[in-house]
């Protein structure tokens, strides 16, 4: 039962993603963003099939239901004929060739040091699981998590500088 | 019912699953829903020295003596003929709009609110049966993440109908709804400070052993319930349809059965809300008196649970409909000034007050 979830989830993320950014039937950025929102939700399929609860719900909640609607919004915004007549650039493909590599090199290589299969086993954590992530995001990965919110912080001052019109 | 007890487990979790869904979903909710609208509009008839609808009368009512005339007076049969009139209606497309958008939208506004309903306790136990459709540990993060998704089917309905005016409501809604639901996520991080779970049925267990939330968090309470005004896109912050300046906001280019799929949406948010506003600050199906306040033993104590909840609810929903024909619709920059610069603060106030609080009262 499970295994066939998960190749239900994992093959709908796929798709989803693939018509997210190669979607033979419509140029839409709209049609792409709602893709991408269901690609979201798939993945959070896939965290529930791993127990992990609170990152499926913190997943459709910060992602599908914040992040992707101000996709939209800015989608909507913009002049969405323009983007439709534009076709692929040569710099865009050389980045996402070279990002697409990185990618796969390094996900090659955590998949062939992790050596999956060999035993493992998904370990449940005791209690409730949102205790379980609070604590160690506050004791063991204290330093991490301080240093991704002051980076989160550093990108919100810049948008705030960015969207003033006048600086005085 | 000897066969039920021979399937196994699984099987019968899928049975009473199905079962509550359907009972819940068909008949609670939409029956709710089509009276809400009766009731809105007596309601607003009241508030607004008028009788309100007191027409509708099938064929059989001549053969009830007295009451039939009276049902009549009440209206009890408009949201029968409202159904009726709502299927019948011509369902016009325009050419303008994008035609898989416009079909989707209606459906994405009304399943996302169905949905929050699912991990609502609605009562203790029936026999064997919790009264809730899934009791998950991350209850209340799963309902403010389906709620989110709510948003899509407004954006999409002002997006897919190609106009104007939909398109700025579109636009308006999702804005608002992501705005308010920053206040309305922190605003209950007290609360399950207090509890310590995310789970609903815990929240209930504390608020029976304890004073109900609504008096040990009233700031909390205020800012989820404005906040819930404006994520169920009702006055006085209906900008996204705002009737006096974008003439019907996004449902303008629907008709018939989508848009009153777009007034079901509506009110079904209202019920979720309301039901989600019972459990977490006025105790859920617990009344503080009368051992009413543990799991039921008896069937009749667990139906007694249910009306309990229901009635809770049913005050609250008038509070919605009460609220909109009282006061005036905000304007935009209003709205978001209300969102951003009083009750995202406030909020945050709140939760270093609750943990200061803690921190002393558990330091000793």
């Amino acid at each position: 039962m499970e295994n066939a979830l998960f190749y239900i989830f994992a093959a709908l993320t796929l798709l989803f993603a693939f018509l997210c950014v190669a979607n033979p039937f419509s140029r839409n950025p709209v049609t792409s963003a709602m893709f991408l929102v269901l690609t979201m939700i798939s993945m959070a399929g896939l965290f529930v099939l791993l127990q992990a609860f609170f990152l499926a719900a913190v997943q459709i909640l910060v992602y599908a239901g914040a992040v992707m609607v101000l996709f939209l919004f800015v989608i909507m915004l913009l002049d969405i004929k323009e983007e439709e007549r534009r076709r692929f650039n040569r710099f865009a493909i050389a980045l996402g060739g070279v990002s697409v590599i990185g990618l796969g090199f390094i996900l090659f290589s955590t998949i062939r040091e992790s050596k999956v299969g060999a035993g493992l086993k998904l370990t449940a954590v005791k209690g409730s699981d949102t205790a379980a992530l609070g604590k160690a995001l506050f004791t063991e990965y204290l330093l991490p998590f301080e240093i991704v919110s002051v980076l989160l912080l550093v990108a919100m001052v810049g948008v705030i500088l960015l969207s003033k019109k006048d600086l005085k | 019912m000897d066969w039920i007890n021979q399937l196994n487990p699984t099987m019968q979790f899928a049975i009473f699953s199905m079962l509550k869904v359907c009972v819940v979903i068909f008949l609670a909710v939409m029956p709710i829903v089509a009276y809400a609208v009766l009731v809105e509009r007596k309601v607003s008839a009241f508030i607004q020295d008028r009788v309100g609808p007191n027409r509708a009368a099938p064929f059989f009512v001549k053969y009830l003596p007295v009451v039939g005339p009276f049902l009549v007076r009440l209206g009890i049969f408009h949201p029968l003929a409202d159904g009726l009139k709502s299927f019948l209606k011509e369902d016009f497309t325009p050419a303008h709009v994008r035609k898989v958008y416009f079909w989707l939208a209606p459906a994405i506004a009304v399943v996302p609110a169905m949905l929050a309903l699912a991990v609502i306790p609605f009562g203790s136990t029936l026999g064997a049966q919790k009264m809730v459709i899934a009791d998950l540990n991350v209850g209340i993060l799963y309902t403010f993440g389906i709620v989110s998704l709510g948003v899509y089917g407004l954006v999409l309905a002002g997006y897919a109908s190609n106009s104007k005016f939909s398109f700025l409501g579109g636009i308006r809604s999702s804005a608002q709804m992501i705005s308010y639901e920053i206040a309305m996520g922190m605003s209950v991080i007290p609360l399950f400070m207090l509890v310590g779970d995310l789970n609903l049925s815990k929240v209930i267990a504390y608020q029976a052993d304890g004073a109900w939330l609504v008096f040990k968090q009233p700031i909390a309470f205020v800012i989820f319930l404005v906040s819930a005004f404006a994520e169920t896109n009702r006055l006085p912050f209906d900008l996204p349809e705002a009737e006096t300046e974008l003439v019907g906001g996004y449902h303008t280019e629907y008709s018939s059965m989508k848009f009153a799929l777009f007034f079901i949406g509506e009110y079904t948010a209202m019920i979720a809300a309301s039901a989600m506003m019972v459990v977490l600050f006025f105790g859920g199906w617990t009344l503080p008196f009368a051992g009413l306040d543990q799991p039921a033993t008896t069937l009749v104590m667990g139906f007694a649970h249910i009306g309990i909840f229901v009635t809770k609810m049913l005050v609250l929903m008038v509070v919605f409909i009460w609220v909109r024909w009282m006061l005036p619709r905000f304007r935009y920059d209003q709205l978001m000034d209300l969102g951003w610069r009083r009750f995202v603060p406030l909020a945050l106030a709140n939760i270093v007050v609750t943990a200061v609080v803690l921190w002393a009262l558990h330091a000793k």
